[in-house]
């Protein structure tokens, strides 16, 4: 499955300052896995060191919020568009 | 303004955009010496970023804050303008604030409300309204905006910009107007009438998105970096370090008007959980600078049954909190996805107060319970503090011998849809004495 990832201002460093990037994959797992192909250093600032989302990072797959789904095995259909993005935005 | 290219941070692995490039050294925001982590602790020079290039953890302006006497420095602030910046010492922003343009919001009313303690049989004396209804545009969100503009010029943005669930829309389309920024603003499509009205009076542009709050926060956080966006202070995205802290202020207030004391329990509104943090911080200075005595105090975090992730992951025992999608009245709070949930959860905890919410007809009940004791109409979010208060007493959770602070953050015009129902004409009768003596109102 190709996708595309929304890269945050932040992570831009890691690829090249590209704000959206391919990646591929049927999960959102397996294309996090892809990402750190291409871009060596992404996974570490997206996921914990248990392998986990990190509690300031919102990722979406399509308009859905992977909490909300599956996590890290929502599924990425062939096309998804893919968003990360900090979440301390916002409110007050 | 000060945008000379000086990549900030050129160390650090944090992308540079048109938006992040500040020359550091020239940026005057007072006693703001930086910005650090939260989260992991890392420091960064001050700029318009907001998350950690680490952790993704928010970011939080580190202060050298001043030295000399509590006493002397009493003086200087109870000699200020009453507005926020007679905080200046203590907040970002230049020394000579006061005399830019802006909407100076704050010194809003500590009311003793004695009607309402006896109706939740509080001690006389020792229950309090914090009325920021009385704010420029009718709402707290002022004082966070005021600190907003003052980054924003810092940082040589021309346009102000923000995701709202209606009162900040507000708040920054009456402060780019007075301060002479172009405001562009996003709201959820579905808003109170008056929210919207309120924040399109100012004749800034107002976007509404179809979605719910979260759908227009990450709309914004794309926008942002996206070069639609570019040369935009997000004030709730790009300037949140810097417009958080203008809650500190309602920390500030309430202990000076209190005599320079601490008060024992705060009851607090939790949308994103922000004010809830900064508050904490604003009183933990106080005490750090000598100007209230060292002693406990409970923070209580109130959400609506509605949209309660915080409070369901408070009471489940969790430190991680997870989203929900809002339903409810309380449409100021309905984040479904608090940013500053975790830290909540932290500091109620540690501070031995507790976050709880109330259903939405509880809400209604209590904006009519503090109208009718208190004289003091209460948007939703007033409703939602009032109703947690009155249930946390019943719980035995607050007690009711000891000072406490309930905040009401807005005004019930912006949310009268809310009451509109249950509030009408007692009776309509034609102009006359036998008209009014056969509707059983006169007098016995």
């Amino acid at each position: 499955m190709s996708v595309k990832v929304r890269i945050p201002t932040i992570l831009r460093t890691y690829t090249g300052g590209q704000a959206e990037v391919p990646a591929e994959g049927s999960t959102l797992s397996q294309v996090i896995e892809s990402l750190e192909q291409n871009h060596p250093g992404i996974a570490a600032r997206v996921l914990d060191d248990q392998g986990k989302l990190r509690r300031f990072v919102n990722v979406y797959v399509n308009d859905d919020d992977v909490r909300f789904e599956g996590g890290l095995e929502t599924a990425t259909p062939d096309g998804a568009g893919i968003s990360i993005i900090p979440a301390v935005a916002g409110g007050c | 303004m000060r945008r000379k290219g000086l990549a900030i941070m050129a160390a650090q692995t944090v992308a540079v955009s048109i938006s992040s490039s500040v020359d550091a050294e020239a940026v005057d925001l007072g006693p703001a010496s930086g910005l650090s982590c939260r989260e992991c602790g890392e420091r960064f020079e001050l700029g318009p970023i907001f998350a950690c290039a680490s952790c993704f953890g928010p970011l939080e302006v580190a202060y050298d804050l001043p030295s000399g006497s509590p006493e002397e420095l009493k003086k200087r602030i109870e000699a200020g303008p009453a507005n926020i910046w007679r905080y200046a010492p203590l907040l970002p922003v230049p020394a000579d604030v006061a005399e830019k343009p802006n909407l100076n919001p704050g010194w809003t009313k500590l009311v003793q409300a004695d009607n309402l303690a006896r109706e939740l049989g509080v001690e006389q004396g020792k229950l309090f309204v914090k009325d920021d209804s009385g704010n420029p545009t009718h709402s707290f969100k002022d004082r966070v905006v005021a600190q907003a503009i003052e980054a924003a010029r810092a940082f040589g943005f021309t346009t102000l910009s923000c995701s709202s669930t209606g009162n900040l829309a507000g708040a920054v389309g009456a402060a780019a107007a007075r301060a002479g920024f172009r405001s562009c603003v996003f709201i959820p499509h579905d808003l109170e009438q008056g929210k919207v009205v309120m924040a399109a009076v100012y004749g800034g542009e107002l976007v509404g998105i179809e979605g719910n709050y979260d759908d227009v926060n990450r709309f914004c956080s794309e926008l942002i970096g996206d070069p639609l966006g570019e040369g935009w202070g997000f004030v709730n995205v790009n300037l949140r370090p810097y417009y958080g802290e203008g809650s500190k202020t309602l920390a500030y207030e309430i202990c000076e008007q209190l005599g320079w004391r601490l008060p024992d329990q705060l009851v607090i509104p939790i949308a994103s959980g922000s004010q809830f943090t900064k508050i904490d911080k604003g009183l933990q200075e106080l005490i750090k600078l000598g100007l209230v005595e060292d002693k406990p105090y409970k923070l209580f975090g109130a959400q609506a049954e509605g949209c309660s992730p915080v409070s369901v992951a408070y009471k489940g025992g969790h430190d991680v909190v997870r989203p929900q999608k809002p339903n409810t009245i309380a449409k100021s709070l309905a984040i479904g996805n608090p940013a500053d949930g975790p830290y909540v959860l932290d500091i109620a905890r540690r501070t031995g107060g507790a976050v709880e919410d109330v259903n939405d007809e509880q809400v209604v009940d209590a904006i009519k319970l503090l109208a009718r004791t208190e004289g003091i109409f209460a948007e939703t979010a007033g409703g939602v503090t009032v109703g947690v208060t009155k249930k946390l007493i019943e719980a035995g959770l607050i007690d009711p011998s000891l000072t406490t602070v309930v905040l009401n953050t807005g005004d019930g015009l912006k949310t009268l849809d809310a009451v509109a129902d249950t509030s009408q004409a007692t009776a309509t009768i034609r102009p006359s004495l036998d008209a009014f003596r056969a509707a059983g109102l006169a007098t016995s």
